[in-house]
C-alpha cells in the first residue's frame, strides 16, 4: 500500500470514474480509468484471449478423425469460431494501450495464463462432444454475464462471441446424445468423456467467492458481474438435468437435488486445480509448445508479408 | 521496427450489413496490406453472411474525440433542435414532406 | 453411369483431400487471421465434397450415403490428384499447393458451368464463387512469398520445384474424363492445361519465381495409385467408422 497522497485531480476523475460505473455507462479506451481497472482488465481478456486460441488444440486434435463429413465440417467451423473469439478478445485488450505481440509474448514467457481446463487431453470422439456441452456450456455462463461488463469494447466483443458460441453447445450436446443412444462402445466413450471432463468444467469458473482474493474489486468496478459461485450454481443447475435426459451419470457421489431447479455437488479438488493451472496438468508443456513452435515456424511468413511488394501498393 | 515478430498492422472493421445502411464498426484485425486486410476482414467478420459491405482503416488513421472533450464537441448540439424535421409544427393534410 | 460415377468421385476426392490437409493445420498457422482464413477455404472444399459424394451416393450399385464414399472406400478406389494428398511441410508448402490447385479449380469449374449435366453445372456455378476468392488469396500469398524475403523466396521456390511434378495429372484424361466430355458434360482439359499455364506463369512472374526447368511429371492419382501420403490421411480419416462399422456419428 503506497501512501502517497492522492492528486485532487485524480480524485475527481475516480469519482467521475465511479459515477459512470454506477450509472452503467460503459468504459470506453480513451476515458480516464484507474490504473488498477487498466491492469485487471490487461490480465481478464488477455487470459481469455489466450483460453480461446489454446482451446483450439484439443479440438483441433480431432479434427482429422471427425466420423462424418458432417461432424467434420461443424468441427472446423468451432474451432474456426474459437480463433475468431481469441482474435476479437486480442482487438478489445489491445485498446488497452498493450499489442497482441506483447500479450503473446507474456503467454509464451508463462506471464499470462490461459483456462486450465484445455490442459487436459480430448481422447474419444465424446470428448468433443463433452469439451462443446460441459467446457463451451460453462465458459456460455460466464460469457452471458460479461456482456454486462463495464469496459466497452469488452463487452461489444462479449455481445459478438455469445451471439456465435449459441451452436457450440448444441453440437457437443448432440454429440453426447447420438452416442448414448448408438453402440455400447459409444454410450461407453460418452460417460468415460464426462467422467473426465465434469470435474475441470465446475473449475473453470475458479475458486470459492471467500477463497478468490481478486474478485471484489472486480465486481465493484463490474468488470465481473456476478461471483464465481453464482455462476457456478448456475451451470450446475442447468447442466444436471441435461445429463440425466440422455442418460449420462454425473460423476459426483455427493451430488444433491435440494429443490425442484437447484443442485448441490460434492468438494471440488482445488489442489488438482492449483496444479493444473500452474503447469502440472497432462497437457500443459503441450498446448504451449505448440503455441510457441506455431508462432515461430511463422515468424518468416510475417517477415516476408512485412516487405513485400503487395505492401507498397 | 522491430520487424521479426510483428503481428501486421491494426486495422478497423466496419461492415454494412444490408444495401443502403450505414457503415458500421465491428472490431479490428491485424494485416500486412490493403488486401491481406480486406481479406482478413472478409474471412473473421463475415463468416456468417453478415454484410454486404465491407470497410478497413488503418487504425493509426483513426481521429477520434475523447470523452472528457466530449462537452464543448457534442453539446452545442442538443440544443439545436431546429436541426431536427419534429421541430417543426405543419398544418395536417400535408403529406410528401 | 460408372464414368458419371467416377467423374463425381474425382471432384469429390479432391475437395475432400485438399480439405483434410488445410484442416491439419487448424491452430498452427503463422497468425490468428490466417488461421481463420484457411479454415474458410477448408470448409468451402468440404461442403463441395459433401454435395459431390452426396450425389454420387445416389448413383445404384454403391455406398448409400455420401459419408459412406468418404469414409468406407480403399485408397486404391480414391481418384484425387496427388497434389492435393501432399503433405504441409511449411507455408509455402501450402501456399503453393493451394494455388496451384485454385487456378485448376478456378478454369475447371468455370468451363464446367458449360456442361450438359443440370447437377455439374450447378455445383460449378456455385464453386466459382468461393474458388474465384480462393484464387485471389492463394496468388497474393505467392506474391507476398516470393517478393517477401530472401527466406521466403527461397522457401515458396522449393515448393514449387518439389510440387511441380505433381501438376501435369491434372489435365491428365482419365477414362471417365473422356467418357464425360464425349457425351458433353465434361470439359476439355487441354484447353484447361493453357489457361491454367498462362495464370501460373503471370503470378510466377510477379512473384519474381521461376517455374522449374525439370518437366518429369509423376502421375497415378486418377487411376487410385498414390504417393505414401493418402493411406496415411485415410487411417486417421477413416479410423472410426473402420474401428466401429455398426455406429452411427
Amino acid at each position: 500500500m503506497t501512501t502517497k497522497p492522492i492528486p485532487a485531480q485524480t480524485v475527481q476523475l475516480l469519482s467521475e470514474f465511479e459515477e459512470k460505473i454506477n450509472a452503467e455507462i460503459k468504459i470506453e479506451p480513451s476515458d480516464w480509468m484507474p490504473d488498477a481497472y487498466r491492469q485487471h482488465l490487461i490480465r481478464q481478456i488477455s487470459q481469455h484471449a489466450h483460453s480461446e486460441v489454446i482451446g483450439m488444440q484439443p479440438e483441433a486434435n480431432w479434427i482429422s478423425r471427425a466420423p462424418s463429413l458432417r461432424s467434420k465440417k461443424i468441427l472446423l467451423a468451432k474451432i474456426q469460431d474459437e480463433g475468431g473469439h481469441g482474435l476479437y478478445l486480442y482487438g478489445a485488450a489491445e485498446t488497452l494501450g498493450v499489442s497482441r505481440e506483447q500479450y503473446i509474448e507474456w503467454l509464451h514467457q508463462g506471464k499470462a495464463k490461459y483456462a486450465s481446463v484445455f490442459n487436459y487431453p480430448a481422447l474419444n470422439w465424446a470428448d468433443i462432444g463433452a469439451i462443446g456441452w460441459l467446457v463451451d456450456g460453462a465458459a456460455i455462463v460466464n460469457q452471458v454475464s460479461l456482456q454486462r461488463t463495464s469496459y466497452g469494447p469488452y463487452a461489444r466483443a462479449m455481445v459478438r462471441i455469445c451471439k456465435e458460441e449459441s451452436f457450440h453447445q448444441r453440437q457437443g450436446y448432440e454429440i453426447m446424445w447420438r452416442m448414448m443412444q448408438g453402440t455400447t462402445d459409444q454410450q461407453r466413450m460418452a460417460q468415460d468423456a464426462i467422467n473426465r471432463w465434469w470435474w475441470p468444467a465446475l473449475m473453470m469458473f475458479g475458486p470459492h467467492d471467500k477463497d478468490s482474493p481478486r474478485t471484489s474489486n472486480a465486481l465493484l468496478w463490474k468488470i465481473k458481474r456476478e461471483t464465481n459461485d453464482a455462476l457456478r450454481e448456475k451451470f450446475l443447475n442447468k447442466t444436471v438435468p441435461q445429463a440425466e435426459l440422455i442418460g449420462l451419470q454425473v460423476p459426483d457421489p455427493d451430488l444433491k437435488k435440494i429443490s425442484d431447479e437447484n443442485y448441490t455437488h460434492g468438494e471440488i479438488n482445488w489442489e488438482e486445480f492449483n496444479q493444473v493451472i500452474n503447469g502440472n496438468g497432462p497437457c500443459n508443456q503441450e498446448r504451449l509448445e505448440h503455441h510457441i513452435r506455431a508462432h515461430r515456424e511463422g515468424e518468416w511468413v510475417r517477415e516476408a508479408a512485412f516487405n513485400s511488394d503487395l505492401k507498397k501498393q | 521496427m522491430k520487424t521479426a515478430d510483428n503481428q501486421g498492422e491494426l486495422w478497423e472493421v466496419f461492415i454494412q450489413s444490408k444495401p443502403g445502411q450505414a457503415f458500421k464498426h465491428v472490431g479490428s484485425i491485424h494485416a500486412f496490406d490493403k488486401d491481406n486486410a480486406i481479406e482478413n476482414a472478409r474471412d473473421i467478420y463475415t463468416r456468417r453472411n453478415e454484410g454486404t459491405g465491407l470497410w478497413v482503416v488503418p487504425s493509426a488513421e483513426i481521429i477520434a474525440v475523447a470523452l472528457n472533450e466530449s462537452d464543448y464537441f457534442f453539446e452545442p448540439a442538443t440544443d439545436k433542435i431546429y436541426r431536427h424535421p419534429t421541430f417543426y409544427n405543419l398544418p395536417k393534410g400535408l403529406t410528401h414532406m | 453411369m460408372k464414368s458419371t460415377l467416377n467423374y463425381y468421385l474425382q471432384i469429390a476426392d479432391n475437395a475432400l483431400i485438399l480439405s483434410h490437409r488445410l484442416a491439419e493445420n487448424t491452430s498452427k498457422g503463422p497468425f490468428l487471421e490466417e488461421d481463420l482464413a484457411t479454415a474458410n477455404v477448408a470448409l468451402d472444399l468440404i461442403g463441395l465434397a459433401e454435395s459431390m459424394y452426396h450425389e454420387a451416393a445416389k448413383m445404384e450399385g454403391y455406398g448409400q450415403t455420401g459419408d459412406d464414399l468418404a469414409y468406407r472406400r480403399e485408397e486404391t478406389d480414391f481418384v484425387n490428384c496427388l497434389l492435393a494428398e501432399q503433405p504441409n511441410r511449411d507455408f509455402a508448402h501450402i501456399v503453393t499447393r493451394q494455388f496451384l490447385m485454385d487456378t485448376f479449380n478456378y478454369h475447371y469449374f468455370m468451363a464446367l458451368t458449360e456442361s450438359r449435366d443440370p447437377f455439374l453445372s450447378a455445383i460449378a456455378f456455385k464453386s466459382i464463387k468461393e474458388v474465384t476468392y480462393h484464387l485471389r488469396r492463394s496468388s497474393e500469398w505467392m506474391i507476398r512469398l516470393g517478393t517477401g524475403t530472401d527466406e521466403s523466396r527461397h522457401r515458396v521456390q522449393l515448393a514449387i520445384n518439389t510440387l511441380w511434378k505433381f501438376t501435369d495429372e491434372l489435365f491428365e484424361e482419365s477414362d471417365a474424363d473422356m467418357a464425360m466430355l464425349a457425351n458433353g458434360f465434361g470439359v476439355h482439359l487441354n484447353d484447361i492445361k493453357v489457361q491454367w499455364n498462362q495464370k501460373v506463369n503471370e503470378i510466377l512472374f510477379l512473384s519474381h519465381l521461376e517455374s522449374p526447368k525439370n518437366q518429369f511429371s509423376v502421375r497415378g492419382g486418377k487411376q487410385g495409385i498414390h504417393t505414401e501420403h493418402l493411406g496415411h490421411i485415410l487411417a486417421e480419416m477413416q479410423f472410426l467408422p473402420g474401428k466401429y462399422p455398426d455406429a452411427v456419428w
